[in-house]
């Protein structure tokens, strides 16, 4: 049984002008250990479908699904206690502003032994000793003075250290990091994608790592989701994705990085993310892409099988002559 | 905090003097004249005015006035009220302490329902329960006290006959009072029914005095709880798997509370002279009472005298709000 299935999962938001469709029938399997990326620019749904599975959207999303299974339990019609239970102690969650998540009023400490409170009932003495333990973990230097102290006092990358300890207090199963590097310096954006790395290897649970940036892909993760404005478009181990990606905004994705740059120029992807009003009748990348005609442009194209990445696409790249035939 | 204490002590001096100079300005810019005024209906001979002008002070100029006043505020000295001859500072303090009682209470009361109040309907937003509470402090907030004082006097005292219609305390019981404080003078006074009949008589004037910072109140912490709400903390609170009540009321009040506490700084001042009406309304022995019997006379010195007490009560609170922001969030400590 997979740790995590996903399966036709939609959010529609309700905004004074109608629905927006957010996330659009998604599907994603996980299973324990692993390392998935989502990865994708701005809009494109990737922290809204893992925001689903929390039940942390606001009250005008509407989340539908065929299924939406964590651990064997059924998180789409679960009640709001018994998702409490798993929420925080199984399904834990890091987000992209450490500055502004955590609570400004309360200490470091006290944030961190609430979780232990209310999922592991530890006393008082046990909660503190934990509290230490885990600050140690995640490296934050004299961790019985920083516990006493508030988020102002700390700088950005500690903040994120003190959000990890949290989030791996009640020792998860699954932690979903929702661009947890985006909001630091470059310097402790790498120490904390391998302390993640580490915690990943130490304590045996899954890592979903969403991110724009195709560096942390590379150097992180093992499989990688691609996703285009609410749509999964790809989904590939991440060596063959680099190598041959099958969808052409995936291909494009990488061709835009400076690394793999030919010319002078950077290559970019034109236009912007369909929103409300000008989403396509047919495939959602055709208003950008290279290759698209007609065809394209008034049917959606279904997801094509594992070998071809499940690319939602009518002419794959690096296809060969099978599917052009 | 100590230098930020201090900081804002000195900010205190330019406050106060134009307080002085307000106090001593409004008393006397009214039309009237307190020699007259003590004259009564008989009036009085050229000479005889001159001579009690004379005596206390009124025939030199405006600034030498002033400049008398002020320096016997620097030390200590509102000097002597007109009608009972007795020291202005002796009569504020005699009469203080049962304002206090009753703005306390109306300002716990205030507190203890509008909070709660505003947090649950931020919390249900857009809901019934939200329209229906915020359409009825709207109500509270623009409903004429001296009529809402009357209604329930009315209603409660009139019809139902619960409570007494004035005073602190029913003519049945007397003991002394160290305190000056109803509540705890009649338990101090170990006699049987005083607390009872001290709290009854208690009830309606709090009712009345806390209706408008009631609905200031709910409104405010519902406004703060919408805004704080929003914040990527609650996020992770709710990530954590926090219960609703614990989100609503720790994570996100304590955080709500800093404009709370701000409104309910300002209401002390309002609360104050809201007193006056309640306190005439109830016959209720207070410094707002005083202030209005006092107006009438003419009584220069309790006028200016009180003015000044009571500003500075208000500025002592607001101090004091400033402070409770560096303990409730120790961010605003460290600006």
């Amino acid at each position: 049984m997979p740790l995590l299935r996903i399966r036709n999962l939609s959010v529609d938001f309700a905004t004074a002008s109608g629905a927006f469709r957010a996330v659009d029938a998604v599907d994603q399997d996980m299973e324990t250990g692993e390392i998935l990326a989502i990865v994708g620019e701005s809009g494109s749904g990737k922290s809204v479908s893992m925001l689903a599975l929390m039940g942390l959207l606001p009250w005008t999303a509407t989340v539908t699904a065929d299924e939406l299974s964590f651990d064997g339990h059924d998180l789409l019609n679960i009640a709001p206690r018994a998702r409490r239970k798993i929420v925080g102690n199984d399904l834990a969650m890091i987000f992209q502003e450490p500055m502004s998540s955590l609570n400004p009023c309360f200490t470091v400490g006290w944030q961190i032994k609430e979780a232990l409170r209310s999922h592991l009932g530890l006393n008082r003495k046990e909660r503190h000793a934990r509290a230490v333990e885990l600050f140690e973990q995640v490296g934050i230097p004299d961790p019985e003075k920083r516990l006493s102290a508030f988020p102002h006092q700390l700088s950005g990358g500690m903040n994120q250290r003190v959000m990890i300890a949290m989030a791996i207090a009640c020792k998860p199963k699954l932690l979903i990091a929702d661009e947890p590097t985006t909001a630091l310096d470059v310097t402790i954006q790498a120490q904390i994608l391998d302390l993640l790395a580490d915690l990943r290897r130490d304590t045996g649970m899954g890592l979903v790592l969403i991110t724009h940036d195709m560096g942390v892909v590379a150097e992180t993760a093992e499989r990688v989701s691609v996703q285009y404005a609410g749509q999964k478009v790809e989904e590939q181990p991440v060596g063959a994705l680099f190598a041959t990606p099958h969808h052409p905004y995936t291909g494009a994705l990488l061709d835009a990085l400076p690394e793999r740059a030919t010319e002078k120029k950077l290559p970019t992807i034109p236009g912007v993310v369909p929103g409300q009003f000008d989403r396509p009748a047919g495939c959602l990348f055709s208003p950008r892409c290279k290759f698209a005609n007609d065809k394209c442009r008034s049917t959606p194209p279904p997801p094509l099988g594992a070998d071809m990445g499940y690319a939602r696409c009518f002419y794959p790249l690096n296809a060969n002559e099978r599917i052009a035939s | 905090m100590l230098n930020y204490v201090l900081s804002r002590l000195l900010t205190f001096i330019p406050t106060f003097l134009g307080v002085t100079l307000i106090s001593f300005a409004f008393i006397r810019v009214l039309p009237g004249d307190p020699i007259m005024v003590m004259a009564g209906e008989r009036g009085m001979s050229d000479e005889r005015y001159a001579e009690l002008s004379a005596q206390l002070g009124y025939d030199r100029p405006m600034y030498a006035q002033f400049w008398e006043y002020l320096t016997g505020v620097l030390q200590g000295d509102l000097g002597n009220s007109f009608v009972t001859k007795r020291p202005v500072w002796d009569e504020f303090f005699s009469l203080f302490p049962a304002t206090l009682e009753l703005s306390l209470c109306a300002m716990i009361f205030a507190m203890a329902l509008g909070l709660p109040a505003g947090v649950i309907a931020a919390v249900n937003r857009g809901k019934f329960f939200d329209r229906a509470l915020m359409s009825t402090a709207l109500v509270g907030y623009s409903m004429p006290i001296f009529w809402w004082a009357l209604l329930l006097i009315i209603v409660f005292s009139g019809n139902l006959g619960w409570t007494p219609v004035s005073g602190r305390i029913d003519l049945l019981y007397y003991f002394p009072d160290p305190t000056g404080f109803m509540l705890i003078d009649s338990i101090a006074s170990g006699q049987k029914g005083a607390l009872v009949s001290a709290l009854r008589h208690l009830l309606l004037p709090t009712i009345v005095l806390g209706t408008i910072p009631l609905a200031v109140i709910a409104r405010q912490t519902r406004s703060a709880m919408l805004e704080v709400l929003g914040e990527d903390y609650i996020r992770t609170a709710r990530a954590k798997g926090m219960s609703p009540g614990r989100i609503n009321g720790i994570h996100a009040l304590r955080n709500a509370l800093i404009p709370v506490i701000t409104v309910i700084g300002l209401s002390v001042g309002t609360l104050l002279a809201g007193a006056i009406l309640t306190e005439t309304i109830f016959s209720w022995p207070g410094i707002g009472k005083w202030m209005v019997d006092s107006i009438f006379r003419r009584d220069y010195p309790v006028v200016q005298g009180g003015l000044l007490l009571i500003a500075v009560m208000v500025m002592v609170v607001n101090l004091t709000v400033d402070m409770l922001y560096g303990i409730i969030n120790p961010k605003i400590r460290k600006r």
